[in-house]
């Protein structure tokens, strides 16, 4: 007789509310009349993201395991889903934006139809809109949800598939350019897949040398055989896997052709939101699961953040196009948000600084570079948006308040003081500083440095070079992206010079279930 | 420092002193072109309402020191500076001699200044000139002084520029500035020490615990104080921009750069007698000052043949006399004091004179070009004569009493320095009697040498009246200040009772061997200048000693060598470093990292089976990491 494990239906309130839209609007996509589906569409996902938000925050002191012990709803697991579906929700509005794009949307009419076939231009020019994206990124978002609540090794492997098959679906979902974007879908597939192949096989590894894929197992046999050869190279295995979608150098090389060749919203998305889940769950994992075996992973985490840091900020030194550029800066606070990991002292039931600043990183780093990739998908020209660098010379001059969102995106990127991107790096650096790794801050103040140089270029083009003759035009945004835009713009401010109560909360929230 | 008695009666109002002139200059130069019409008027009256408050004021004083608390100024941490002002014997002789003689100066400049299309502009810069002179003599703190130090700078700064648009006046301008700040740093550090060391600036405060201080500390002080005193008054080493501020119009250069301004040095060093009378080395210090100052300025006057600069370099040197007074401690502030307030008039005058003379010769200062001007400008004649032997030491004039006193107190020092500056006091008394009769002899003695078209005139009254007032007192205020009021007593809480010092000298064998070297520089003069016809072009074969005393023994050109060209020389080295060693660090670095980056994204190639292999290399060595950090 099997006995059914405890389940705690409110803990799970953010997780169902998300998935069952996504559901929602399968039924709708397969049931629903064409003509609104679009509508209904982004209206349940909407619901979704932010009834998940809600729920979430309405959880807030949650600390318990629930569903035998697959599940842990506690402050990091609790914060980081609703940022998770915040941003998810300000995503679905950049995705149902239909003014900017003559043929109405950013996304292909059929994706099936061969790119360049006649169909194809036939449908290029038709005002028919697709609307799987809105469940597939129900989905996404869910399985983002999970994966950072995941208690288990398996579920978290779960979570990741559930996050990851969306995203290389809709990463190929372009309108225009549609052959890049397919390409960009099967590179993110393929080696999402060997990473997740190196998950999976760390994951076998460590339940041979623990017997359990619970974390809670784990860190009881790594406390007592912590130099068990086997659970070493599990661990190995594993971070692999999940640096992969954190973007974190040397597992970065899939982010700047993904990056590029995926919609821009999509990108978006991708920026923001799995950045966020993939850090949830590398925290879970080293903090919860191998906590006590910190001084195994310490240097190697050490090492990572700055290969990742150098590796982000010197190359976007030489990129030509601002979604690449984007993508390694991307990569570059990736090992910002390391530092902060490290930052971590004592475990998993101390109250550690840094958990709370990297939460803090997150959550602002995300709203930033979502509002950037908004604020991308403004300036087009006759070939869609215009992301090459020499299309944005003079901009300032065309259309003043793009360039001065767009700059204070830049100047929050770069951490500048009264911006969200200076409160959270300040937070972040000073966590490290009182661990005692304060050699990785300064390598990481120098690789700031040298990042600053690819953003503040992008201003400076702005708004000290003259207009390119016929250059692109800044597209009216509707209400979507100016509701994304206004969002954004305020949490980079506010967060910039009045963060002490957003720090608190996730100071608060920084502690994990064992 | 007497006992500080709350405001009372008129007195409590002693802020309107400042404020009206302020006012004046604020509504002259927020009001713009429609205040044109009046402006004049109102700086005028402005500054004359403020005399005879001062002067009520000054009745209801009685040797008292009255606080009058106003606001809060500075509130930082445990810097507390009150805004208050100290009304006590001392600053009221000092506003008095700042709003008699300014407002003289503000009528004669109604006339002189008449044909000048920016006359209000002129008139609102005086009136911030005499706010920021009485806010510095009314102060009772060193924040406030300071505050009133550097508006007078400024006032100075825009006065000497006020024909901005001749390069004389610009660079002397910027030159009295620049030269300026040095004196002005000096103060500045003095009131840092001050507030480190003691926690206070205001005068109670410092002289109240200054001598808890060590010796050091307070020479230090001394010395940074003095260092302020010289850049404004002028004094040696920072004596240069004095003689090139006459670039000025005339009104200012009698005001500020002779009456008022440049004495601020000598009030300074009064006020913080108790803080020189703990340092004998910076007292010794500010004697040096003034000895060679006095020098100097009498050495360099000898030898102009500009007008000005010819009172300029007298002021240099009679200021020189007043340093050297207050170096002596107790018994030289009072006679210090008293030549302060009768150079005032005097200087004044010969000021206001020489700008009578100019006036009519076409705006030149040239005195090779002057002549005979005796019987055609006789009110000028009779008045600049009157300030001339006033300066020079005529006996029963002004500076008769006070210049006497001054070399007095030096041989009752009882040593041989007092003996030594004695008797250089007593040179340059006659190098002084030599210089201003050699003016009196180019200007209005001899054969007219006039430029061809210059036809001298007498001045309007608006202009003579006033010098005639400065005349009557070139003449009267040492007999009053010195026998009939003597200033001994009035100033007698502030440096307390006077005593009658033993002398070492007779003061009438001082009197005597004064006049006698006065007589000796008159003849001479008489001998190298009266007898002779002057030659309208300045001789080119002189003996080196009048080529150096033409260019003021070289203090441009020292100040030029050690400072200016090492200056110059050092910005350049900087600039080459800067260009050539931190540019090309920072362009090099840059290089570097550009080229990095294009080398590191030649990984970048596009194909997923080389991004495989870059995440099977990394995996292999994360793995190999995390094994040897357990193994190892």
């Amino acid at each position: 007789m099997v006995q059914a494990p405890e389940i705690s239906l409110a803990a799970l309130a953010p997780l169902l509310f998300v998935l069952g839209a996504a559901c929602v609007g399968v039924l709708v996509e397969a049931f629903g009349p064409p003509e609104g589906r679009h509508r209904v569409q982004v209206a349940v996902a909407l619901v979704g993201t932010l009834g998940g938000l809600v729920t979430s925050l309405l959880l807030a002191g949650e600390r318990q395991v629930t569903a035998g012990g697959a599940l842990a709803v506690d402050g990091p697991a609790v914060f980081l889903q609703a940022t998770i579906a915040g941003l998810g929700a300000l995503s679905v509005l950049l995705f149902a934006e239909r003014s900017l794009d003559p043929a109405r949307s950013a996304f292909v009419a059929a994706a099936a139809v061969p790119a360049g076939s006649p169909r194809d231009r036939e449908l290029m020019t038709s005002s028919r809109v697709q609307t799987e994206v809105y469940p597939l990124t129900g989905f996404a978002v869910g399985g983002m949800m999970l994966f950072v609540a995941a208690n288990d090794l398996l579920v978290m492997f779960v979570a990741l598939e559930v996050l990851s098959l969306p995203l290389y679906l809709i990463s190929g979902l372009a309108r225009r350019r549609r052959l890049l974007s397919q390409e960009a879908a099967v590179k993110y597939f393929l080696l999402g897949a060997f990473a997740s192949a190196f998950f999976l096989y760390g994951l076998a590894l460590v339940y041979g040398a623990t017997g359990s894929v619970r974390l809670a197992d784990i860190r009881a046999a790594a406390a007592v055989g912590g130099t068990d050869l086997l659970l070493v190279l599990g661990l190995a295995l594993l971070v692999v896997g999940l640096m992969f979608k954190a973007s974190v150098a040397p597992f970065h090389a899939w982010t700047p052709d993904v990056y590029q060749g995926a919609p821009t919203p999509v990108t978006a998305f991708m920026a923001a939101c799995t950045k966020v889940a993939a850090f949830g769950a590398i925290l879970r994992l080293l903090y919860v699961a191998f906590g006590t075996s910190e001084w195994t992973w310490r240097p190697l985490v050490y090492g990572i953040a700055i290969v990742s840091m150098v590796v982000g900020a010197v190359l976007g030194l030489t990129q030509t196009d601002l979604k690449r550029m984007l993508a390694y800066s991307s990569i570059a606070h990736a090992g910002f948000l390391l530092t902060g990991v490290l930052g971590l002292n004592g475990g998993a039931d101390a109250a550690g600084s840094g958990l709370g600043a990297t939460m803090f990183y997150l959550l602002a780093y995300g709203l930033t570079t979502l509002g950037a990739f908004a604020v991308l998908t403004l300036v087009r020209d006759g070939a869609g948006e215009a992301t090459h660098l020499s299309r944005w010379a003079g901009l300032a001059r065309r259309s003043p308040l793009t360039a001065a969102v767009m700059a204070l995106f830049l100047l929050a990127l770069a951490g500048i003081p009264l911006t969200s991107g200076f409160t959270a790096k300040f937070a972040v650096f000073r966590a490290a500083i009182d661990a005692g790794a304060w050699p990785l801050v300064v390598v990481a103040l120098l690789a700031s440095a040298v990042a600053a140089f690819f953003y503040l270029r992008v201003i400076v083009l702005m708004y000290f070079a003259e207009p390119v003759v016929d250059g692109p035009t800044v597209g009216v945004p509707g209400l979507p992206t100016t509701i994304v835009l206004a969002v954004t713009v305020t949490a980079t401010v506010v967060l910039g010079i009045a963060p002490g109560a957003v720090l608190d909360v996730a100071e608060r929230a920084a502690i994990f279930v064992g | 420092m007497p006992e500080l008695s709350p405001a009372d009666g008129l007195i409590a109002s002693s802020w309107l002193l400042i404020a009206l002139p302020l006012a004046g200059a604020a509504v002259l130069l927020l009001g713009g072109r429609r205040t044109d019409r009046w402006g004049h008027l109102l700086g005028v009256a402005t500054v004359v309402s403020a005399f005879v408050l001062g002067l009520l004021c000054t009745v209801q004083l009685d040797g008292r020191a009255v606080d009058v608390d106003l606001f809060t100024f500075v509130s930082v941490g445990s810097l507390d500076v009150r805004a208050g002002l100290l009304f006590d014997p001392l600053s009221a002789v000092f506003v008095l001699l700042i709003t008699g003689v300014g407002a003289l100066i503000h009528v004669y400049s109604v006339g002189y200044m008449a044909h000048d299309p920016h006359r209000r502009r002129f008139f609102a810069y005086l009136n911030l000139f005499v706010a920021a002179m009485l806010l510095l003599v009314l102060g009772d703190n060193y924040v406030a002084l300071y505050v009133g130090w550097e508006g007078v700078g400024l006032a100075s700064y825009l006065l000497i520029a006020f024909w901005y648009e001749r390069p004389a006046a610009a660079t002397a301008a910027k030159k009295a500035f620049v030269m300026n700040r040095v004196g002005d740093v000096g103060l500045a550090l003095a009131i840092f020490v001050l507030f480190a060391q003691l926690g206070t600036v205001s005068y109670a405060g410092v002289f109240g615990s200054v001598g808890l201080l060590t010796g050091g500390t307070v020479t230090a002080i001394g010395l940074l104080l003095l260092l302020g005193a010289c850049g404004k008054s002028g004094q040696f080493p920072l004596q240069a921009w004095l003689p090139d501020a006459m670039e000025g119009p005339t009104p200012v250069s009698a005001l500020i750069h002779a009456a008022t301004m440049v004495t601020a040095g000598v009030y300074l060093i009064a006020r913080s007698a108790p803080i020189y009378d703990l340092t004998p080395a910076a007292r010794a210090a500010v004697l040096a000052v003034g000895a060679i100052t006095l020098t100097i300025g009498a050495v360099a006057g000898c030898a102009q043949d500009d007008v000005k600069k010819v009172l300029a370099y007298s002021t240099v040197s009679q200021i020189g006399y007043m340093f050297l007074a207050v170096g002596l401690g107790p018994i030289g502030y009072v006679a210090g004091l008293a030549h302060l307030l009768t150079h005032g008039f005097f200087k004044a005058g010969l000021f206001l004179g020489a700008g009578s003379v100019m006036h009519a010769m076409d705006d030149s200062v040239d005195m090779r070009r002057f002549g005979g001007l005796a019987s055609r400008m006789k009110t000028t004649f009779v008045t600049f004569g009157l300030g001339y032997l006033a300066l020079i030491g005529f006996p029963f004039l002004s500076g008769f009493y006070t210049k006497d006193a001054i070399i007095e107190a030096a041989f009752d020092r009882g040593d041989g320095w007092g003996s030594l500056l004695g008797w250089v006091a007593v040179l340059a008394a006659g190098l002084t009697a030599f210089y201003m009769t050699r003016l009196m002899l180019m200007t209005f003695a001899g054969r007219p040498r006039w430029e061809p078209g210059v036809h001298p005139h007498e001045s309007p009254p608006v202009m003579t009246v006033p010098m005639v007032l400065l005349a009557v007192g070139s003449v009267l205020a040492g007999f009053l200040l010195v026998v009939a009021f003597p200033l001994e007593e009035w100033l007698a809480p502030v440096f307390g009772a006077p005593t009658e010092a033993e002398h070492v000298v007779a003061p009438l064998t001082v009197s005597l061997l004064v006049t006698a070297a006065m007589v000796l520089g008159v003849l001479a003069a008489w001998v190298f200048v009266g007898r002779r016809e002057v030659p309208v072009t300045a001789p080119v074969r002189v003996s080196p000693v009048t080529r150096a005393a033409r260019r003021a023994l070289y203090a441009d050109t020292v100040n030029e060598s050690l400072f200016m060209r090492p200056g110059q020389w050092l910005t350049r080295a900087l600039v080459f470093i800067d260009n050539r060693g931190v540019d090309g660090a920072v362009n090099g670095l840059a290089a570097t990292l550009g080229g990095s980056s294009s080398r590191l994204g030649r990984a970048q190639t596009g194909f997923v089976r080389s991004y495989a292999l870059s995440m099977l290399g990394g995996a292999v060595v994360v793995a190999g990491v995390l094994l040897a950090v357990t193994v190892g």
